[in-house]
Formats: C-alpha cells, sequence, structure tokens
C-alpha cells in the first residue's frame, strides 16, 4: 500500500518557567493510505501533541513529518465538539472551507450533500442547541471532511459523550470514514475504542511519549465497531494492550 | 397537548401576571401615599415634593418650551459619549487581545484608572476642555471607557481554547480568528457592556452637568436645589428615570432581534 505520511524521529519538549518537559520522544511511525491508526496511551502522555504537531497548530523540536504530496490538507476534529453555537449547521459545516479560502459553489454543495448523505438534512439551517450530542459530533466530523482532508486526525473525539451515544457515533463515524476512504489517526484513552475501531494500534509509553508496542488489528468480518466488540479476538486484543499500558501506570 | 400541561402553563401564566400586577400596584401605591401625604400636609412638600406638583412643572417647562430641549441635551450628550466610549474602549481591548506585550504593560495603568474616581478629574477636565458640553462628554466618556477595556478584555482573553485550536486547525489567520471567533464568541459579553456603559455613561454626563452645565436634566437638578425648587429636582430626577429605562431598553431589544441562537 501506498504510504502516505512518514514521521521520523519526532521529539517535543515544552518549556514553561520551572523547567522544561519531554513530551514525545523519538516517535517514528509510517502512515499507509486508507489506512486507520488509533494511538493509545496513559492520561498525560503526549498523545495529543503528536496531533497538534501534525496539524501545523504545535511546534516539533525535533524530528521530520514527510508528507507524500506538497500542502496536504489535514483534517482535526478535536476533543469537545467545537460547533460554534452562533451559526447554523451549514456555516458550521462551511467553516473550514470559509476559513481556509475554498468556499466556493461546489465545495458548498459538496458540504451540503455530505450533510444530507449523512441524515442531517432536517437540521441543516437549525443551531447547535437544538442537536443532540451524537448529531454535533457527526456535524463536527461533516465540518472535518467539507476540507477535503488527505488525513484525519481524531483527538479524543467521543470522550465528551456518553457511553451509549460513543458506541453510536462511533460506528457512524466509522462507517463515514470508510466511505469516504480517508486515512485516520485517532487518539483516544478508551482501549475498546482504538481495538474496534483501526486497523493499526500503537501504544505509547508514559510521557515522554515512546513506541511501546504496535498491534496490527485483524478480524475475522469487517462488522461494525460495536459488532467487533463481542468477538473473542477483541478480549484477546484488549487484554494485551490492557498489559502494556498497565506495566506503566 | 394534554390537561396536565395546559394547567401547568396557565399556572405559570398566572403567576407572571400576579408579578406585574403587584408590581404596577406597588408603584400606584406609592405614588398615591406620596399625594396623600403631602395633601393632607403630612410631610413638608418644600423638602419632598408631591406627584402633582411634578406633573405640574413638567407642563410649565413644556409650555416654556424647555421640557424636550432638556430631555434632548442629557439624551444627546449620553448617546455620544456612550458611542465613544463603548468604541475607543472595544478597540483597545481588541488591541490587548492582540498583542499581549501591550496588555501586560497598560494592565497596572488600567487597574490605576478603574479605581480612580473620575469625578476627581472634572475640575482638570473643565480647565483642559472648557466649561461646556465637551468637558461632560468627555467626562462620561472616561467613566465607560475604563470598564470597556476591563471587562471586554476579560471576555476577549477568555475564548474558549479549543475553539481557537480549531480554527488554527484550518489555518486561520489571526486576523480570522478575531473576527469568526472572538467578535461572535463575545457578543453576550459586548451587550453586557452596552447595559453597564449606557448606565455609566448616563452617570458621567449628570455629575459633567452638576458641574458646568447650562442646561440638561442634570443642570435642572442642580438649579433647583441651588433655588431650593424641590419640585424641579424632583422632576429632574423622574425624567432621568425615565430616560435611561427607555435606552436601557432600547439595547435590550437589540440585543434580543441580535441574538437569535438561544
Amino acid at each position: 500500500m501506498k504510504e502516505i505520511l512518514k514521521i521520523v524521529k519526532l521529539n517535543k519538549r515544552y518549556h514553561t518557567v520551572n523547567g522544561e518537559i519531554e513530551a514525545v520522544k523519538d516517535f517514528s511511525f509510517n502512515v499507509d493510505d486508507s489506512s486507520f491508526i488509533a494511538i493509545v496511551g496513559p492520561s498525560g502522555c503526549g498523545k495529543s501533541t503528536i496531533l497538534s504537531i501534525l496539524c501545523g497548530i504545535e511546534k516539533k523540536s525535533g524530528g521530520k513529518i514527510l508528507f507524500n504530496k506538497k500542502d496536504a490538507v489535514i483534517g482535526y476534529m478535536l476533543q469537545n465538539d467545537t460547533l460554534l453555537p452562533w451559526l447554523s449547521v451549514l456555516d458550521n459545516a462551511l467553516l473550514g472551507l470559509k476559513i481556509n479560502g475554498n468556499l466556493n459553489k461546489e465545495t458548498k454543495e459538496r458540504t451540503i450533500s455530505l450533510i444530507k448523505t449523512y441524515g442531517l438534512g432536517d437540521f441543516i439551517n437549525s443551531y447547535p442547541s437544538s442537536l443532540s450530542g451524537g448529531m454535533r459530533q457527526r456535524v463536527a466530523l461533516i465540518r472535518t471532511l467539507a476540507i477535503n482532508p488527505d488525513i484525519l486526525l481524531l483527538d479524543e473525539a467521543f470522550s465528551s459523550l456518553d457511553y451509549q451515544t460513543r458506541l453510536e457515533v462511533s460506528n457512524d463515524v466509522y462507517e463515514i470514514i470508510k466511505k469516504e476512504k480517508k486515512t485516520t489517526i485517532m487518539v483516544t484513552h478508551d482501549i475498546g475504542e482504538a481495538i474496534s475501531m483501526a486497523d493499526t494500534v500503537i501504544v505509547l509509553s508514559k510521557r515522554p511519549a515512546k513506541i511501546k508496542n504496535v498491534y496490527k488489528i485483524k478480524f475475522n468480518d469487517n462488522t461494525t465497531p460495536s459488532d467487533k466488540r463481542t468477538h473473542e479476538q477483541f478480549n484477546t486484543y484488549y487484554k494485551m494492550i490492557w498489559e502494556d499500558l498497565d506495566i506503566n501506570v | 397537548m394534554s390537561e396536565e400541561h395546559k394547567v401547568y402553563l396557565k399556572k405559570i401564566k398566572k403567576k407572571n401576571r400576579l408579578v406585574l400586577i403587584t408590581q404596577i400596584i406597588v408603584f400606584i401605591l406609592f405614588i398615591v401615599l406620596w399625594e396623600i401625604a403631602s395633601h393632607y400636609n403630612l410631610i413638608n412638600t418644600f423638602l419632598t415634593s408631591s406627584p402633582s406638583n411634578v406633573v405640574k412643572t413638567i407642563i410649565s417647562l413644556y409650555k416654556e418650551g424647555n421640557l424636550f430641549k432638556h430631555i434632548f441635551i442629557t439624551a444627546y450628550e449620553t448617546i455620544i459619549s456612550f458611542f465613544i466610549g463603548t468604541l475607543i474602549g472595544l478597540i483597545i481591548a481588541s488591541l490587548m487581545w492582540w498583542n499581549n506585550f501591550t496588555a501586560r504593560v497598560i494592565s497596572p495603568y488600567l487597574t490605576i484608572l478603574n479605581s480612580l474616581p473620575k469625578v476627581a478629574l472634572g475640575p482638570i477636565l473643565i480647565i483642559w476642555v472648557g466649561a461646556n458640553m465637551n468637558s461632560i462628554i468627555v467626562m462620561a466618556l472616561l467613566i465607560s471607557v475604563i470598564i470597556t477595556i476591563i471587562n471586554a478584555y476579560h471576555g476577549f482573553s477568555n475564548t474558549d481554547e479549543s475553539r481557537i485550536k480549531l480554527l488554527k486547525s484550518f489555518k486561520a489567520s489571526k486576523w480570522q480568528i478575531f473576527t469568526n471567533l472572538v467578535i461572535p464568541g463575545n457578543i453576550k459579553t459586548i451587550f453586557n457592556i452596552l447595559k453597564i456603559n449606557i448606565s455609566m455613561s448616563l452617570i458621567g454626563v449628570i455629575m459633567g452637568e452638576l458641574l458646568v452645565s447650562k442646561e440638561g436634566l442634570g443642570y435642572l437638578i442642580m438649579y433647583g436645589s441651588q433655588v431650593f425648587n424641590l419640585n424641579l429636582v424632583m422632576t429632574g430626577i423622574i425624567l432621568l428615570c425615565c430616560l435611561s429605562i427607555i435606552i436601557y431598553y432600547i439595547i435590550v431589544m437589540t440585543e434580543k432581534k441580535f441574538i437569535k441562537y438561544y
């Protein structure tokens, strides 16, 4: 499979008056096209930092990030649903296009059809306050997809949802991502979420984050994330990753 | 709609109406008691005036052609200083948000200026700006501008971090973050500032008028007290109440029109 992103010996240090903190150390990884990678690790280990650096919000202290093309577009979906309450669903979904200057008739039509395809057609002019948590998360994903990213970054994107909604949204998002054939890197602290959605799980050590283990996740049949949770293999993976994390606590 | 829900809605409506009726009764009772007490000489109308005297004063002011002149002068000064004060305040707060260095340099001076009673600057203003309407406007402006800067900067700098991060992930420029996030995200703060500023400007205008003016409601009150005409003083105060309520409600109505997403 084609490689779309190469991360080589990524390093990140934070500086404060009280000293410096090493957040990420020698993180190297290659990302294949259309793959779904999950990064798990103990909380505060610096896994979100990796995503922030990938999308250019934070500067790296060292190492290389090589995309296979110039000006790769990166879609970043954040922890909390960050829909702006003063914009309608449509305007929220168009926000990224508006800001990066790619809003035109064609991209607008495409976004509207995304909204309709993913079941929010009736709410296109509603404000976020009238949507459920799961629907808001779907709008946030559509907003991220609207800019037609080469890579999708999900940063604990479902952690603000209650368990039930979270499973539903995982199914939703998984289906959308597979349908749109997006390469995805997801950061999560939820082992189950990582196993049920990703095809590769990277386990990080505690800070400074280093790769501790990489698992290729394979299920006998390709079903929805919530179905995968009922498979026997799920428990096997869960146990292995759990033990990886446990040692570091 | 179920019967139970209808009963529930009716109950709420009834309660709201009861509050309104009670409010009106309290007002009327106050006026009536004031009038009765002055009519039967239970209070000294020379000191307290009375509702009927206030009405008479308003009518005679109207006949002299002075009533609306005084109201308009005060309203004009208030609105001018309100707009200039709010505008300057918001601009300075924006600059502070834009440049953290500026914010850190200005901060201690703001604290000093905020705790300083601006009325103490009155005499200086009269000397610098002159004993005219300009010094009244400057006085009112000084009072509103500092509080605007402090409140607006507080709101701006508390803009949700994750939303800023989101916009940055779309490669937003600082200006885009400002126009797409900071300003619309603080629209409630801004309207609260407007509400505060209206009363701040009125306070400033009245203080200024007490010091220097020859017209306006503040002048009416000052002149009335100097010639011991309490009818005039009370009239001035009541007209002032009406003016501030009207301006306040104009802002509330604008806010309701503006903010639709709640």
